[in-house]
């Protein structure tokens, strides 16, 4: 009976074929969009993750400052200056911190480049030579930083490949000088063209050994970042708690509550990522869900139409037997269909725009955004478009099983 | 013939309101017996009451006052389930306006009041194309009901009110929507079906269609004016709807 009265309301749908679509189109709208914000989130989020984790994760960040609130407060650990040559060269030892495998000062700014009249403003990123395998970057052309250029204090750098193609063009920058704020550097290397990644864009960076960016550029004497990397991933808590005893000895620190530095892991920056992407796709489904709202009114509102267009149909079936629960599911029935259609293609258009997006950035952008079918989406998707059939739908099919069978069959 | 009471009133009254206070009487006390296997016309000038007074004989409405007693039992007290139950099993319908689903085949149509009734297939199959067969439409099943003539419409509507095997046939005007020739061949088959022992009510306000049944009752002013035997009767000679 149940199969019986479905079956009378799928050929209500079918018989009106262009209604249908366009009663549904609302909630195809409101489910596509759905899919595509929780897809789109989600393959975001297995980007950046896949990218934080490409640093490795025997990775531990040491930043100066206080551990900051929000992502907002990261800002102002870059001008803190508590992290200075002296704890580099005590993290170093094993004494210390038994399990460094190396530690890589890091200081970084934006400043113009120059080669000849061509002007260009880029990442300037002041390092040693371990950073070219912690940060799997390699060179195209020339070489890399080398451990004596750190301790010489060579005026040497290397840019990344979008620099060389702005401002050299199809000549070999290599052997050339670059302007960097007010000193000339040599170009030593250039960067093999690299996917952008989260932390930084190798194409458009320059890296030179970090004493001639603090002194000769950035005018500092202290790293904004100091990567220590441990030797195994099993590692990296006990060498989190052996950095932070050297470096409060170091700083005089005796209260943990004045620690003028914090350390981020791997592990960290991917929760906090994760928290990022999943606020922005709450904010997103909020407006989705608007869309949704909108579909479900629509719905109700053509079932009220057809339920008075469709008066004498319903006189003809309760004269025929029908009884009212019998009208009742059919009407609800018509609008699950309705619905649970709208929501499948939906489900299926939100997919195919997710991943169009997701090849477009990966033919056209080169980011290597990976395409994640998302089975929240699917729930989350067909779940609300069938409620939002039963909630839109029970009022239409409650006053058509109310209506009166003689006024019904005499109507015209 | 059968002299059982399958259908009693008295005093069947209905009132319709509308809009506050203005009352229209349609029904003001009818009291009648109809008996099983009888052919009864119900005539009576438009706004007569005689479209109310089948209305609640067939289970669609219910009276204002008065009793309603079916196969002896009283009407009154089922709740809308249960005469939904009755019309699909006890009653069969035929309208004026046809009133078949116009988009639905033949078969679909016929077949409808056995999905309310619970059967299965291929029961249904089976036992809607014996009567699609009966009215002479065995070539037409696959059909859509909207591209029938008005006469063949008027035979599906028939075979549709026969599916249950119901206990009385209510024609509601079955004649009046189509020309004279489809109308004997409607009257005659309702004829045929009272020869098998069917029940049958005719309602019409043309009093050569009325003349086609055994018995005139004349309803006027929402009165049983008249109840009349008929002498002449019209009997309708037809092949048959094979063609």
């Amino acid at each position: 009976m149940l199969t019986d009265v479905f079956k009378i309301a799928w050929q209500g749908v079918v018989t009106h074929t262009s209604r249908a679509v366009l009663t549904v189109l609302g909630v195809v709208i409101g489910v596509t969009s759905v899919m595509t914000v929780i897809s789109a989130g989600e393959s975001a989020q297995a980007y950046v993750v896949a990218e934080i984790s490409s640093f490795g994760p025997t990775n531990i960040f040491v930043l100066p400052g206080k551990q900051p609130k929000g992502p907002s407060g990261a800002a102002g650990t870059l001008s803190n200056d508590s992290l200075k040559e002296r704890d580099v060269e005590s993290l170093k030892q094993k004494t210390n911190v038994p399990k460094v495998k190396a530690v890589i000062p890091y200081v970084f700014g934006y400043e113009t480049l120059v080669v000849d009249e061509e002007k260009y403003n880029a990442m300037v990123i002041g390092s040693s030579e371990l950073i070219q395998k912690n940060f799997d970057l390699s060179v195209s052309s020339g070489r890399f930083l080398l451990g004596s250029d750190i301790t010489d204090h060579t005026q040497v750098v290397v840019i990344g490949d979008t620099i060389r193609e702005k401002l050299f063009g199809l000549s070999d920058p290599v052997g050339q000088k670059i302007k960097i704020g007010n000193s000339k550097l040599t170009i030593v290397g250039v960067l093999a063209k690299k996917g952008q990644s989260s932390f930084f864009d190798a194409n458009k960076s320059v890296i030179a050994p970090y004493p001639v960016i603090q002194q000769n550029i950035l005018g500092i004497k202290y790293f904004q970042r100091l990567i220590v990397e441990a030797q195994t991933a099993e590692d990296v808590s006990g060498t989190i708690a052996d950095i932070t005893t050297t470096l409060r000895i170091n700083h005089n620190i005796t209260d943990p509550a004045k620690d003028d530095f914090f350390i981020r892991t791997q592990g960290d920056l991917v929760n906090q990522i994760s928290t990022i992407t999943t606020i922005l796709t709450v904010l997103l489904l909020c407006v989705a869900a608007i869309s949704l709202i909108v579909g479900g009114v629509g719905i109700m509102n053509i079932m009220l139409v057809s339920v008075t267009e469709r008066t004498k149909e319903i006189g003809l079936r309760k004269a025929l037997g029908a009884t009212n629960k019998n009208i009742l599911r059919q009407f609800l029935y018509e609008a699950l269909i309705l619905t649970g259609g709208g929501g499948l293609i939906g489900v299926g258009l939100g997919t195919a725009l997710v991943w169009g997006m997701t090849w477009a950035a990966q033919s056209f952008a080169g980011i290597n955004l990976p395409y994640v079918f998302s089975l929240r989406g699917l729930v989350v998707g067909l779940g609300v478009s069938v409620t939002i059939g039963l909630v839109f739908g029970i009022f239409p099919a409650r006053s058509a099983a109310k209506k009166n069978p003689v006024e019904s069959l005499y109507s015209d | 013939m059968n002299k059982n009471i399958l259908i009693e009133t008295k005093g069947l009254e209905k009132i319709y309101k509308e809009d506050g206070d203005i009352e229209t009487r349609a029904l003001q006390g009818i009291d009648l017996i109809i008996h099983e296997g009888e052919f009864v016309a119900i005539v009576g000038p438009s706004g007569s009451g005689k479209s109310t007074l089948m209305q609640l004989l067939g289970f669609l409405d219910r009276p204002t006052s008065g009793t309603y007693f079916f196969q002896g039992e009283d009407v009154s007290l089922l709740s809308d389930e249960e005469l939904a139950h009755i019309r699909n099993k006890k009653v069969g319908f035929v309208f004026q306006a046809f009133n078949l689903l116009p988009r639905q085949s033949v078969l679909e149509n016929v077949k409808l009041p056995l999905i309310y009734a619970g059967i299965k297939e291929p029961e249904r199959t089976q036992r809607a194309l014996e009567l699609i067969d009966l009215v002479g439409l065995s070539d037409r099943a696959s059909y859509q009901a909207q591209k029938l003539s008005g006469g063949q419409k008027q035979r599906v509507a028939i075979a549709r009110a026969l599916i249950n095997k119901p206990r009385v046939i209510f024609a509601d005007e079955p004649t009046g929507s189509l020309d004279s020739k489809s109308g004997e061949v409607v009257l005659h088959f309702l004829q045929d079906l009272h020869k098998q022992g069917n029940t049958i009510i005719l309602v019409t306000h043309e009093s050569y269609v009325a003349e086609s049944a055994q018995r005139i009752l004349h309803i006027k002013d929402g009165l049983l004016a008249h109840d009349e035997e008929v002498k002449n009767r019209r009997i309708i000679e037809h092949d048959g709807f094979k063609k």
